[in-house]
């Protein structure tokens, strides 16, 4: 109760505060929403082009109906009042009237579904893209992985600023930018013009990647692959938000699409490319002691401490590895397999999936912790001799 | 139970003979507790939802006051998605269909002349099943993990990462089922059995008419929910994987299942307030119910049709495209009946000679505003718009707008045009017309920007938005404090009053254009009305002799 008391004490002070501040001005966020929006986004796309008509064909039609029958009522409510003299009629039936107006918005339906199914038709066609990424739902972030056209192989999450959490979680947004809640780390770059095929999945609960602008929405879900598509007509920034609700921070997992020209667009795959050369390891680097151990401790912490510990005590059926005699062996070959393979009828996992510098990493790690002070350095190319056999 | 030493309100009028007058009327808390009179079973189940409703309005103001402005000022996300969750159910399964399983207790035995719903101790159990059922819900808030933060619809997988609440939810939701379907039961076989001779299905009231093919819809619907959350409990606990996408299990079966329950739910949380506007237009505008047949075939056609549209809630969810082109079409056709409803009503009052009490404004202010959320369903209809619209405030304005100026205003115009004869007080005109006017307006205040923060996309069920949704959403908050004072006026000015039996005496046909059997008793109606089955006019809207 108190807790409770305390936040709204809070709240009030934050809220005048922020009234008697002067009032903060925000801007439209191109691509992004606009101060008091009315109507939807500024299509960049077909589709979205046609869904707004399509709204505004709605909108009219349903006007001129509710126009139409309300003021047939409210002429009524005018004129038949007992007040005014009215004098009750007394029919109550009619079956021409009851079949007309039946009869007649049915036709205004067909008349509204016909433009409706041919836009419905285009957006569904997921064929013939030039370019596919997978989008991964997380709780609570965005993973795009770029699996078929120009970029092929790239991947990375995309996750909201951290300052801009801090910022909400603080309530007071005096200073928020007009990106507020959108910026994220990687946005998703694709080229102009091109046709992008969007596939959906999740990793935990439902997500949905929805971007307004480019006349998408479609759910993230774990366990299933789905599909969009879109094809931007202008370069730019495009922005959305996850719009299933899928946990506490389901408010924080922005989406962002940077639409550039095909130039920018190859010089951006050829940036990215180099950097994930450049992160991966050279299998033939030879490493001093030190790093090999530094980078083997992280490598155990992530993988191996689950079971065998921290302290390389394991515990229960997991055997320690302070003091093993397979750790502390001058002959490698053993603890490699092991790790590459598996032992105890898998009680003790395959590693191989791990790169051959973690794996020697983690070796040598083993080797020179805890009480096992033995010296040995297992080099990353000794993993790869012993993958091949 | 087999010592049944009291037969008192046994089935079928013409099965019991016995003298009622050594019936007393039992005294203090028993009376309430071994209810089985329908007037107070009524009763309770009104005074069961009122509360429930007003519990579920203070978590809508606190939902509110959190999106008062950007950031996070009174909650964290956690707290505020189980706020948003523990609003949708409460007012689903709490307020709106326990306050019209009360109408019809009170209103289906007086309307048809019968002496009282036919399983007077089922009655008893279905009222009293909700009360451990609310419990349950309200105290999943104290649990660890709080309570269920799913949203309403409690989507798998995310409901398998819930703590304990989501179980004793679970079990709240399997109560209040079991309660809906006792008490359609009950409905049904009243209707079907118990009408006074003379008292056709065509010349029944709309009310017992939407009444008993609403009780059809929950015998129907309420199982098939029942079962979606039983899936979701064996997968929580006992390895299963229904929905479990971990163990091969498919997240979208469940929104199917689920959906094939909650489609015909909203027709089942407003095709009672249809009947109830189709009683008061014609009582006030004093001519009879334009095309009474067709409104009936109307509201069956609105049932039938609402089984196959339920997909239209899953457009998002990748199904094919002839999926959707099927339950696009199916959802709107649903309008064709509908506008029936509305063209009928209008023609009800053509030519009338009306007057405004507030009932009639009640009923008018209903037709006008629900035929916005009527309006909006048909654009959300549309799959490619539905795209852009789904899961955002859009959404939001639209299914307030069916359901609270929709279900809402049907029961405040019920309240005002009944409680008359369930009190025996007339209300003062005024603050009916202050509760009103105060709700019309603030609700539209409330929900009417919603349209427009949906259409620029600010998602639904968010703690914290874009700094260019802030006006809307502080014009929102403002209007739904408006209308939760309100709603705490007719409490105070309007309901308590009558409760305590303050006011004029009502006559017996407080209306001079109502229509009905239940005019044909006292107000208040007496404890026992129709013991001996009344013999009526032609038109059986009049007690003969």
């Amino acid at each position: 109760m108190k807790s409770i008391f305390n936040t709204l004490a809070r709240a009030f002070l934050l809220a005048s505060a922020w009234a008697a501040g002067a009032a903060h001005a925000v801007n439209d966020l191109p691509g992004g929403p606009s101060v008091r929006q009315l109507n939807l986004h500024a299509p960049a796309t077909r589709i979205a082009e046609e869904q707004i008509s399509l709204h505004w064909m709605m909108l009219i039609l349903c006007t001129i109906i509710f126009i139409g029958v309300f003021s047939v009522m409210f002429y009524s409510i005018w004129k038949h009042r007992r007040s005014q003299g009215a004098k009750a009629a007394n029919f109550h039936e009619s079956v021409t009237v009851e079949v007309i107006w039946t009869v007649i918005p049915f036709l205004i339906v067909i008349g509204m579904a016909l433009p409706a199914t041919k836009v419905l038709v285009a957006q569904k066609d997921t064929t013939n893209a030039d370019l596919t990424i997978k989008t991964t739902g997380y709780q609570w972030k965005w993973g795009y992985d770029y699996i078929k056209g120009e970029g092929e192989g790239l991947a990375f999450i995309s996750t909201l600023d951290n300052a801009q959490r801090v910022m909400s979680n603080s309530g007071d947004v005096s200073n928020a930018p007009d990106d507020y809640l959108f910026r994220v780390d990687y946005p998703m770059v694709v080229p102009v013009g091109k046709k992008i095929r969007i596939i959906t999945t999740a990793s935990d609960v439902i997500h949905a990647f929805a971007v307004p602008a480019l006349g998408i929405q479609q759910d993230a879900i774990p366990g299933f692959v789905r599909d969009t598509w879109f094809r931007a007509d202008a370069v730019g920034d495009y922005y959305g938000q996850c719009a299933k609700l899928c946990g506490k921070e389901h408010a924080y997992m922005p989406i962002h699409v940077k639409v550039v020209s095909a130039e920018d667009y190859t010089s951006w795959v050829g940036a990215e490319m180099k950097k994930v050369a450049a992160k991966q390891d050279d299998p033939t680097k030879v490493w001093e002691l030190s790093a090999l151990v530094q980078r083997g401790e992280k490598v155990y912490g992530n993988n191996c401490a689950a079971c065998h510990q921290a302290n390389g005590k394991g515990a229960g059926p997991i055997k320690p590895l302070d003091g093993s005699a397979v750790v502390l062996d001058a002959d490698h070959t053993r603890q490699i397999h092991i790790l590459l393979n598996g032992a105890a009828n898998g009680a003790m996992p395959s590693w191989k999936a791990l790169s051959d510098t973690d794996l020697a990493a983690v070796i040598t790690f083993t080797k020179n912790h805890w009480s096992n002070k033995t010296g040995q350095l297992v080099q990353p190319a000794e993993i790869v001799a012993q993958r091949s056999k | 139970m087999s010592a049944v030493l009291d037969n008192h309100g046994q089935a079928a009028g013409h099965a019991h003979d016995h003298d009622h007058d050594h019936h007393h009327r039992p005294a203090g808390w028993r009376r309430w507790l071994f209810a089985t009179n329908h007037k107070d079973i009524g009763t309770m189940y009104l005074v069961f939802a009122l509360t429930m409703f007003m519990v579920g309005g203070v978590l809508a103001l606190l939902i509110r006051a959190e999106l008062f402005q950007p950031g996070l000022q009174l909650f964290n996300p956690e707290l505020f998605n189980q706020f948003t969750t523990m609003h949708g159910l409460i007012m689903v399964f709490g307020a709106i269909m326990p306050a019209f399983v009360g109408f019809a207790n009170w209103m289906v035995p007086l309307q048809i002349g019968a002496s009282d719903m036919a399983f007077a101790r089922m009655n008893n159990f279905s009222f009293w099943l909700m009360i451990p059922a609310a419990i349950l819900l309200m105290i999943s808030f104290f649990m660890p993990g709080g309570a269920p933060a799913t949203g309403w619809t409690l989507y798998a997988p995310l409901t398998l990462q819930m703590g304990p609440s989501m179980d004793s939810s679970i079990f709240a939701l399997h109560l209040l089922g079991a309660s809906s379907i006792m008490g359609s039961i009950n409905i049904i076989v009243t209707i079907l059995n118990m009408r006074a001779p003379g008292m056709t299905l065509m010349k029944m009231p709309m009310f017992c008419w939407t009444w008993l093919i609403t009780a059809y819809l929950l015998i129907a619907v309420m199982p098939v929910l029942a079962g979606a959350i039983t899936m979701t409990l064996t997968d929580r606990h006992f390895g299963t994987s229904f929905f479990n996408p971990a163990g091969g299990g498919d997240p979208v079966m469940y929104q199917h299942i689920f959906w094939f329950f909650g489609h015909p739910e909203v027709y089942i949380m407003i095709l009672p307030a249809f009947g109830i506007i189709s009683q008061i237009v014609p009582a006030f505008a004093r001519k009879k119910l334009f095309g009474y047949a067709s409104m009936v075939y109307a509201t069956s056609s609105i049932a039938i049709l609402s089984f196959i549209v339920w997909a239209h809630h899953m457009f998002t969810s990748g199904m094919p495209l002839t999926g959707q082109l099927f339950f696009m079409y199916a959802t709107m056709l649903i309008s064709v009946p509908t506008a029936v409803k509305i063209f009928n009503w209008i023609a009800t009052m053509w030519r009338g000679s009306m007057t405004f009490e507030t009932p009639m404004l009640f009923a008018i202010g209903f037709i006008f505003v629900f035929t916005i959320g009527g309006f909006s369903g048909l654009i959300l209809a549309l799959a490619p718009i539905d795209i852009q619209l789904h899961d955002t405030y859009y959404v939001v304005a639209h299914f307030h707008y069916v359901l609270v100026a929709g279900s809402l205003f049907g029961m405040f115009a019920g309240y005002y045009y009944w409680s008359p004869k369930w009190t025996g007080v007339m209300y003062k005109e005024v603050r009916g017309q202050i509760h009103f006017w105060t709700s019309l307006i603030f609700f539209n205040v409330t929900f009417f920007p919603m349209h427009f923060l949906g259409l620029a996309g600010m998602p639904r069920r968010y703690a914290d938005y874009p700094m260019q949704f802030t006006d809307f959403n502080m014009v929102a908050s403002i209007g739904a404090l408006g209308f939760g004072l309100a709603q705490v006026y007719f409490l105070f000015a309007v309901v308590l009053p009558a409760m305590r039996g303050l006011g004029a005496r009502a006559e017996q046909r407080p209306w001079d254009g109502a229509e009905g059997l239940e005019w044909e008793v006292p107000s208040p109606a007496p404890f026992h009305t129709f013991e001996t089955p009344p013999r009526l006019d032609e038109t059986a809207t009049r007690v003969l002799g």
